[in-house]
């Protein structure tokens, strides 16, 4: 079955929708219908990028080209137009999908150039989708450039088997493009399970995505704890009244879990652990950070994890082919299994993730992972967003140093100094002393890179 | 505009800096005297580190970070006379 025939199967009542800023088209809409301007058969059987500025374009291109089209490339709104030629001879695109045609003007190539996002007009067609597509996502490492991993339409809707009881009249929404992995997990659950999707969109503020979003009745929507955290902080997170939080794509501490239920009672409150390369290994319901260690090693469940050197692997059929290029390492070891580099610790019954591998902080030789120090900044009530980093000393090779963005929404706000002498003591209790942040410096804001993650500089 | 006003000496704000990173990391100092070996105050390498980093903001002096070679210092005198020589 290809991605249209799904969407046709979970039914086409006149309601369900696909919405940007733009607004919403009916799914029904694409029945016997087409957003594209070419006919279908210039894409079948070939290589098709799809490259546009608002997301609801390459949805509706997604739903007509799965089944038709041998290799699908989801470009996201941050891939900087100087790559388009690399991507373009490196998976050997033979057509670029586009709804701004000036935007791609002289990076196609030897690609044609064909225009999508056009307004629904009926053919009474119904094109035959019997090719099991490819689907090509980017990776969403926030250094270097990303690689690109094949994926799919099995292997990316193998998640949807978890149990998660969601109404066909759902209403699905995310922070992320779903263009990428987190973000393509969240439309296919709207897609097969019969709902709407509110798409987020880079042309409008955050306050008047939330406010969109609680309009259209949002009901499950997903992010990174970044994303989250700048949406409480925008003061426009009352704006919508979701049934289901989703946390995935960085460490989900305990103190961005409590900020949301707090948030939104109502709310179940989950966090996923996925990657684009391993797909969804779990999802943790219960509130709290980490996972149940039960979870490792346990056998004939839709994931295998294991834990080696500290490390989180992963194993099942929800994994990616591996990578276009085949200059790349491995995406998989001889066991099948995926390394995450995200690095675990295991106390009192509960694994917690500590950190990146890559990313850590040597102290005289003493490792210190940023997102364990974070998780520590992040209980204190005023703490909004933190980022740990290395400073470097000649005494010790590196110090542990934090900026700090504070709560500004409350009335009676402490000054800096009462606040981070709270903080620092929070963490001489928690931390042992390597790892207790040198300086804390107050900053206004910190960035969240394109793909949801906090920006970490890389010394 | 000179009231309150004085000299304060990079000697002073080295010993303060070290009362108050000693303070901070729960180390108990020994009597502090310019023969006094750094690593025998009672200051581990953690606290010499942040030290060093605090002076770094004080003062604008870092003297480790120079393309000269220095002397690494042993007593705490060492340590305030590299300071003084990396001020002038």
């Amino acid at each position: 079955m290809a991605l249209w025939d799904f969407i046709e199967a979970a039914g086409l009542p006149g309601h369900r929708f696909v919405g940007d800023a733009t607004g919403e088209i009916h799914l029904a809409s694409l029945k016997g219908g087409t957003s594209l301007a070419d006919d279908i058969a210039l894409f079948r059987g070939k290589s098709v990028l799809i490259r546009s500025a608002g997301q609801r374009p390459a949805v509706l291109a997604l739903a007509e080209l799965d089944g038709v089209a041998r290799r699908l490339v989801l470009c996201p709104a941050d891939l900087p137009p100087e790559s388009l030629p690399g991507v373009i001879a490196e998976a050997d695109v033979d057509v670029l999908l586009t709804d701004d045609l000036d935007a791609v003007a002289g990076l196609a190539g030897s690609a044609k150039v064909a225009p999508c996002g056009m307004a629904v007009r009926h053919t009474g067609v119904r094109p035959v989708r019997d090719t099991e597509s490819e689907w090509l996502l980017f990776t969403s490492g926030t250094t270097g450039r990303p690689k690109m991993v094949v994926h799919s339409l099995a292997s990316l809707t193998g998640p949807l088997q978890d149990g998660l009881k969601v109404s066909p009249d759902a209403v699905w929404s995310t922070f992320y493009d779903v263009r990428r992995y987190g973000g393509l997990q969240i439309l296919m659950r709207a897609l097969l399970g019969g709902g709407s999707m509110v798409l987020s969109d880079t042309r409008e503020t955050l306050a008047a995505f939330l406010a969109r979003a609680g309009a259209l009745g949002v009901t499950h929507i997903s992010g990174t704890p970044s994303h989250w955290r700048r949406a409480l902080m925008s003061g426009a997170a009352n704006a919508m009244h979701p049934d289901y939080v989703r946390l995935s794509g960085e460490v989900a501490d305990q103190g961005i879990l409590n900020a949301l239920r707090q948030c939104y009672p109502a709310a179940q409150i989950a966090h996923a652990f996925a990657s684009t390369e391993a797909g969804v290994a779990f999802d943790v319901r219960d509130g709290l950070a980490g996972f149940p260690a039960v979870l490792v090693g346990a056998q004939g469940g839709a994931a295998e994890i294991r834990v080696v050197d500290g490390c989180l692997q992963i194993r099942s059929n929800r994994l990616a082919q591996g990578y276009l290029n085949p200059a790349h390492a491995a995406l998989r070891d001889a066991d099948g299994f995926v390394d995450t580099g995200d690095i675990v610790a295991l106390r009192d019954g509960r694994y917690y993730f500590i950190g990146r591998r890559e990313g850590q902080i040597n102290v005289g030789g003493q490792k210190v992972h940023p997102e364990e120090v974070e998780a520590v900044l992040n209980r204190h009530p005023m703490v909004q967003m933190s980022r740990v980093l290395a400073r470097p000393s000649p005494i010790t090779g590196a110090i542990v140093v934090a900026d700090i963005v504070v709560q500004t929404l409350s009335e009676a706000m402490p000054d800096f100094q009462t606040i981070s002498a709270q903080i620092m003591a929070d963490c001489r209790a928690m931390l042992p002393p390597h790892k207790v942040p040198a300086m804390l410096r107050q900053v206004e804001a910190l960035e969240v890179a394109a793909s949801g993650k906090l920006v970490r500089p890389r010394a | 505009m000179n009231e309150g006003y004085r000299v304060i000496s990079i000697r002073d704000v080295i010993i303060e800096q070290i009362v108050q990173v000693a303070r901070q990391q729960n180390k108990t100092l020994e009597p502090l005297d310019d023969e006094l070996p750094l690593l025998e105050s009672g200051l581990d390498s953690l606290c010499v580190a942040v030290l060093v980093a605090n002076l770094d903001d004080q003062l604008d002096i870092d003297p480790f970070s120079g393309e000269q070679e220095i002397a690494f210092p042993v007593t705490l005198g060492d340590f305030i006379r590299l300071y003084e020589a990396a001020m002038v």
